[in-house]
């Protein structure tokens, strides 16, 4: 069965690459000549291009897997993902895109260094761009881990070398020029990966019917299920339940003997086994709170400390912390024109809400069916189980093989742009960086994120990524919205904002993956602390550069026409162009 | 095939950023005149009207919804083909809004634009 899956997976894989290849050869060229092209494909792409590739790029790990995931843990709570994801790019057209494009700068450090005339910004900005970019690629990390020891058993570094592999091979060969095809691809594959699988599982769930997952009862088991534990777990069981065990309960080893769980918290062992006849109630794991099913259908029906207050600052964080993500950015500047930059936007927002109902269905067809990932924590893991489940033999094996492969085309396609964007930035910030410097700083994007994976745990991916959306939003965001539209902004006010905000956001990253989280309103502004910083950094920013007046630099007003007059008035100039 | 010349690959920011060709519009901008100051300043002006516009329909969404849910629970009861109600709106009923609000800002951004070149052209 798992030879099935996996040659399934290889084939999609091949497959796509084989049609990427063709496509290179017949229409562009494959291979990076210039540095232009290496770092944002000669400015030629066109808009529909550039969506699809945008949106493949936007289209992670934690979108793919984990947005499902988090809708079977948390329920309605977690629609509101979608939307502010997409709101972002609503944000980000209104108030960068064009003005961005226009600078004809090559990267968001470039743009700082440019606007401000200060070489120091440029590494404080650089120094923002890999904390993002980092924040970004550990989720693709933990999706790579679970997606290949859920579908093959492998040990969860298999995963992770493998995503090292094929995203330095790509990277490191062909520049931006040949990721906008792999990227542009690799959308329409993730599309249809979920698509097709979607359609088949709820024909079946409508023909064969299933559990509502809404009825007001704890999730249980729809048929017998034996459940295999694959860490020392405190698991929280809503209701006296029968189970036989095979391993450790409670510190008390059984032999596939039957036990009563009683309701509340018990200890499980690794490695243990616990085979629940259908019907029984689904033991939780910590992490995860017990809802009743029409709880779980209610926008803040409980489950979370201070819901109302953790959805804002959320939603606040992924609407401002969209424009600051460096692969996403550095795309924009590969359209003709400011014009065609903003024209890309609306298609991106047509592709993700195409691809975004489909997270969403899993999530709630997975309460249903997979429950028990409820008891693994490996929430992550709902599409990829979902097929097998409900599809029996070789159907369902195909299908599961479709699926791995959209998760593995997301963790290359996302871990490729922010790879690029980070080894561009760097070796931009180096005197006389080249290529040689470009694959170098690949190898420092991937390496600080392959050493943070190990704490990881069963953290949610679709979690982590709120954590780069966060620090992008208190760091990079009033940079650039204070950059395009205010005269008085200067270096010594950027600087300090980005300082301070950059350093709070990141604080309180790293206290969510790596320490324990307080309890009451100190651990909610703490996992969700955009809504304190973004109004502190903006501050910092306008009352430094008030304070600073003298440091406005002298070419404002030339750099504000840049901005925002359209490129036909500054095409004037006899064999020049601007970008170029 | 043709010959293909070798060329050497080196980061166009050895040296600091290089600064931007000059932007020669029309005589009153390019010489910074208070008129041109003013044409420049009033384009700006139009397009942060379209931003703060766009800007205040999401804010304005994102930031009812939550509270309407928040306020009113029943309405996670009332079911529309099986599916609540949040769901459905959540789901599939927001991101329309999203695609409009684009395309609106795309077409006043542009033609903003437009009616900027005629003026600066025309004058």
């Amino acid at each position: 069965m798992i030879i099935l899956v996996v040659v399934t997976t290889l084939t999609a894989v091949t497959g796509l690459l084989g049609a990427v290849t063709v496509a290179c050869s017949l229409g562009r060229t494959g291979t990076a000549r210039t540095t232009s092209d290496f770092l944002v494909a000669s400015r030629s792409v066109t808009p529909l291009w550039n969506a699809s590739a945008i949106s493949s790029e936007y289209i992670s790990a934690a979108a793919f897997l984990g947005t499902a995931g988090l809708v079977l843990a948390y329920g309605a709570d977690m629609l509101w993902l979608p939307i502010g994801a997409a709101a972002g790019y609503v944000v980000l057209l209104v108030l960068i895109t064009g003005p961005l494009r226009r600078s004809g700068v090559y990267t968001l450090s470039d743009f700082a260094e440019w606007r401000l005339g200060s070489r120091s910004m440029r590494h404080g900005v650089s120094a923002c761009v890999c904390f993002i970019g980092w924040f970004y690629l550990l989720p693709q990390f933990q999706g790579a881990g679970v997606t290949l020891r859920v579908v093959a058993g492998l040990p969860v570094w298999v995963g992770w070398a493998m995503v090292v592999v094929v995203v330095l091979g790509i990277v490191l060969s062909g520049g931006m020029r040949s990721i906008t095809v792999v990227q542009a691809f690799q959308f329409w594959f993730k599309l249809l990966a979920l698509a097709i699988p979607a359609v088949a599982l709820v024909a079946i769930w409508r023909m064969h019917g299933g559990p509502d997952p809404t009825r007001p009862h704890p999730p249980e088991f729809v048929r017998p299920t034996t459940v295999t534990v694959a860490f020392h777990v405190g698991l929280h069981v809503p209701m006296d339940t029968w189970g036989r065990v095979d391993g450790v309960v409670d510190g008390r080893r059984y032999d596939g003997g039957e036990v009563l769980l009683t309701a509340g918290r018990h200890v499980v062992d690794e490695g243990s086994r616990i085979a629940f006849p259908a019907g029984a109630a689904v033991p939780h794991v910590q992490r995860i709170p017990v809802q009743c099913g029409d709880k779980w259908a209610r926008p803040f029906g409980g489950g979370r400390d201070h819901p109302l207050f953790g959805t804002y600052s959320m939603l606040l964080g992924m609407l401002l912390g969209t424009m600051g993500l460096p692969h996403i950015v550095i795309r924009f500047y590969t359209n003709r024109c400011g014009r065609a930059a903003r024209r890309t936007v609306p298609l991106v927002l047509v592709m993700l809400s195409l691809f975004y109902v489909f997270p969403t269905l899993y999530g709630a067809l997975g309460r249903a069916f997979t429950p028990e990932l409820l008891m693994t924590g490996d929430a992550d893991a709902t599409i990829l189980m979902l097929p097998g489940r409900l599809i029996p033999g070789a159907a369902g094996h195909l299908f599961t093989g479709l699926v791995a492969a959209g998760a593995f085309a997301a963790f290359v396609s996302t871990s490729c742009g922010v790879v690029v964007a980070i080894a561009g930035t760097l070796s931009q910030g180096v005197p006389g960086g080249g290529v040689r410097e470009f694959r170098l700083g690949a190898c420092v994007a991937i390496a600080v994120p392959l050493a943070l994976a190990g704490f990881l745990g069963t953290l949610p991916a679709a979690g982590l990524v709120t954590l780069a959306f966060t620090v992008s939003a208190c760091s990079l965001c009033p940079l650039l919205v204070l950059g395009v539209w205010w005269r008085r902004l200067t270096a010594a006010g950027a600087g300090t904002g980005l300082a301070v905000g950059c350093a709070c956001a990141v604080a309180a990253g790293l206290a969510q993956i790596l320490g324990e989280r307080p309890a009451g309103w100190w651990g909610a502004l703490l996992a969700q602390p955009a809504i304190a910083v973004v109004p502190l950094t903006f501050a910092v920013m306008i009352v430094v550069s008030l304070l600073t007046p003298a440091r406005v630099p002298a070419g404002v007003d030339r750099a504000m026409m840049r901005l925002h007059l359209p490129e036909e008035l500054l095409l004037s100039r006899p064999g020049r162009r601007p970008g170029h | 095939m043709a010959e293909q010349r070798r060329v050497t690959v080196t980061g166009p920011r050895a040296r600091g950023v290089r600064v931007p060709p000059y932007p020669r519009v029309t005589r009153d901008i390019d010489e910074q005149t208070e008129l041109g100051a003013c044409y420049v300043r009033s384009l700006m002006r139009a397009q942060f009207r379209l931003a703060l516009a766009g800007c205040g329909v999401v804010a304005l969404v994102i930031g009812l919804l939550p509270l309407v849910f928040a306020l009113l629970p029943g309405l996670a009861a009332v079911k529309l083909f099986g599916v609540p109600l949040p769901w459905l709106v959540l789901g599939l009923g927001v991101q329309p809004l999203w695609i409009a609000a684009a395309v609106g800002h795309v077409r006043g951004a542009e033609r903003a634009e437009r009616d900027f070149i005629d003026l600066v052209t025309r004058s």
